[in-house]
């Protein structure tokens, strides 16, 4: 009976076994041994840090990294300030019908594919776009305005395409927050803000958590919404990572840079967990 | 007993279904261009022959790095640049071999077939002939910037804020020859290289703020002239007659500097599975009457003999119109790119992207 229960187990684990190990696992090693190759001739390749020092002597590839970590964060913060009032009126103030049409205008734009999102917002900001049509017709621009190919057109769009990755965690986790707590919370004399202090965001603190972790490194991977929608200047680090292996041909570096985005992205998460407190155990369980 | 005895051999063949990828030699995967293989050439070949086609679409840099990282496997065919399958081949080893004999050389413009083999020699042995060819230069609104006649052109400051180029390498080649330098003379000698890089790197870095996007894509650059966004551009020679065709005031000019001219290839992946179908389609689209198809839906000519007078009038003339005879004597050709130089280009690229 015990060694039937075990193969179930074994039966059920292999599929997610295989998959963790021929996807991720040995893709990874493999990717890590072409990271320590350095060209040293045609076809000859010979073991060293080489692609590690690269990264860490040209400030350009650090400067790249640092863009884009600190325009993550920043998406991350616009889309939690954005997304936290939109849940709460979704969790606590709709009912019955509103809040499933609330909760689906929000599902909705993740039907199409990201691709076809990112080129609706490259229709309605572009020089000849919407936008810029409207503002002359009544009369607020007298000449075309690009408001695309710049950085702040990167981060609305960031911002957009996270938007769902926060509000379902932040939805759920406040949804489990008793009506009658909140009510208390006033009963005792608390105020808006008191009650938002103490009671709302404390109880939604591992939502929040959570939702901010997913939507950082997301908006740290993303390759389509910076190139799309940043144009000439739109230097992101997995644009990078592309080009190596795509255009140039150096998958040794593409490779190293891979595993420092992986390392100092998983770093960037850990050291803002401990800013505030937190430890992954506790937000995922 | 039994049932677990089931339960592990359907795991078992589960996996193996999986694993194993079914193979059949009629089917021809193709790795091509847009427009290199239409649907009416391919329903032909699938009729006249009985194989199937699988065809994916790509580009240079793509197709050689999908090549790489399966060592030349997954396709039975693909058509990469003449320049860029002797660097590859040495470094990597991806192609096989040509067998001459299984091809119909007196369908191939002799000039045309001569000069790919010597280019795509390796160790004595060829592994391309042409296929498709044609030139990058500039397309430009002549009513709006009539000024622009060379790449440098695009720096100038009527221009600013409408102009468009693309950040690869044809770029830095073009400008490297508007500014009076030779860099295919300067393949050879990575220091000669690096220097007129570094020359090309600081012009490119003093326009950029004219520029109004880098574009990536054909289409992106289509829709970029097409709304008035962008009145001159660096582009391929057929971009620029698909735009005349809706706006006559927009075409395609060969740079006084000279045109970049390119040749799209047929190679044998290493891994290729089906051999004589490929050398089949290779013999099939170099006939005249199915090259001018090619040449209708992709806009550029082929290195077919005689395929030109099936060719439509309308694109002989907007061809002869933005080729004049000196025009086309001034097209330089891209010889085959040595091995490692895309790193010092790489460098040069990543820093213009960077710079403010």
């Amino acid at each position: 009976m015990k060694a039937e229960a075990r193969i179930g187990l074994i039966l059920l684990l292999t599929p997610l076994l295989l998959w963790l190990s021929l996807l991720i696992v040995i893709p990874h090693i493999d990717m890590f041994l072409v990271s320590l190759r350095e060209r040293v001739g045609v076809g000859e390749y010979r073991i060293s840090p080489a692609n590690y020092l690269t990264f860490l002597t040209e400030p350009l590839y650090l400067r790249t990294f640092a863009r884009t970590a600190i325009m993550a964060m920043l998406a991350t913060l616009i889309t939690l300030l954005i997304a936290f009032p939109v849940s709460y009126y979704i969790a606590k103030m709709a009912r019955g019908r509103t809040r499933s049409a609330l909760f689906l205008l929000c599902l909705v734009p993740f039907w199409v594919s990201e691709l076809v999102r990112t080129f609706g917002w490259m229709i309605l900001l572009r020089e000849t776009g919407l936008i810029s049509t409207l503002l002359q017709w009544a009369g607020l621009a007298d000449q075309p305005v690009e408001m695309l190919y710049n950085d702040a057109a990167i981060m609305v769009g960031l911002v957009y395409t996270s938007m769902l990755f926060m509000v379902v965690p932040l939805v759920t986790t406040l949804e489990s927050l008793p009506d009658e707590v909140i009510e208390a919370g006033y009963d005792l004399g608390g105020t808006n803000v008191s009650v938002m202090r103490e009671i709302v965001i404390p109880h939604a603190t591992p939502g929040i958590v959570s939702g901010c972790i997913v939507v950082f490194m997301l908006s740290l991977g993303n390759y389509l919404t910076p190139t799309m929608l940043g144009g000439k200047d739109s230097l992101w680090f997995t644009e990078l990572i592309y080009s190596q292996f795509i255009v140039r041909f150096n998958w040794e570096l593409g490779a190293a840079f891979g595993f420092l985005l992986l390392l100092l992205s998983s770093l960037i998460v850990w050291g803002m967990l401990r800013l505030t407190g937190h430890t992954l155990e506790r937000t995922m369980g | 007993m039994t049932q677990r005895k089931a339960v592990a051999s359907s795991t078992f063949a589960l996996t193996l279904a999986v694993l194993a990828v079914p193979a059949s030699a009629d089917t021809l995967r193709l790795l091509t261009w847009g427009g290199y293989a239409p649907e009416n050439v391919v329903a032909k070949f699938e009729e006249e022959t009985g194989h199937t086609v699988e065809v994916t679409l790509s580009n240079n840099e793509e197709m050689i790095a999908k090549l790489r990282a399966t060592g030349g496997g997954g396709f039975d065919l693909a058509q990469p640049s003449q320049d860029r399958i002797a660097g590859p081949q040495e470094e990597f080893g991806i192609y096989k071999p040509i067998d001459l004999s299984k091809i119909d050389t007196s369908l191939f413009i002799p000039s045309m077939l001569e000069a790919t083999k010597a280019n795509t020699t390796v160790g004595g042995e060829i592994y391309g002939v042409p296929h498709v060819w044609g030139t990058s230069g500039l397309v430009v609104n002549t009513a709006a910037a009539p000024g622009v006649k060379d790449y440098t052109d695009l720096c100038a400051p009527e221009v600013a804020g409408k102009v468009s180029y693309r950040l690869k390498r044809p770029t830095l080649i073009g400008f490297a020859f508007a500014m009076g330098e030779d860099p295919f003379a300067a393949y050879g000698d990575e220091a000669a290289y690096t220097e007129i890089m570094d020359k090309v790197e600081a012009k490119l870095i003093e326009c950029k703020p004219g520029v109004k996007t880098y574009w990536s894509g054909g289409d992106e650059l289509m829709n970029l002239v097409r709304s008035g966004e962008v009145v001159a551009s660096m582009a391929w020679d057929t971009g620029g007659w698909k735009l005349n065709a809706d706006n006559p005031d927009i075409t395609f000019v060969a740079p006084a500097s000279g045109a970049l001219g390119w040749v799209d290839t047929f190679v044998l992946p290493a891994k290729g599975k089906a051999d004589d179908v490929a050398y089949e389609w290779i013999n099939f689209v170099m006939r005249p009457e199915i090259a001018a198809m090619i040449t209708e839906a992709a806009g550029n000519f082929t290195a077919s003999k005689g395929a030109d007078e099936y060719a439509a009038d309308d694109l002989k003339a907007r061809y002869q119109a933005s080729f004049p005879p000196e025009a086309l004597d001034n097209i330089k050709w891209y010889p085959p790119v040595p091995a490692g130089l895309e790193a010092i280009e790489g460098g040069v690229l990543d820093r213009v992207k960077a710079a403010n």
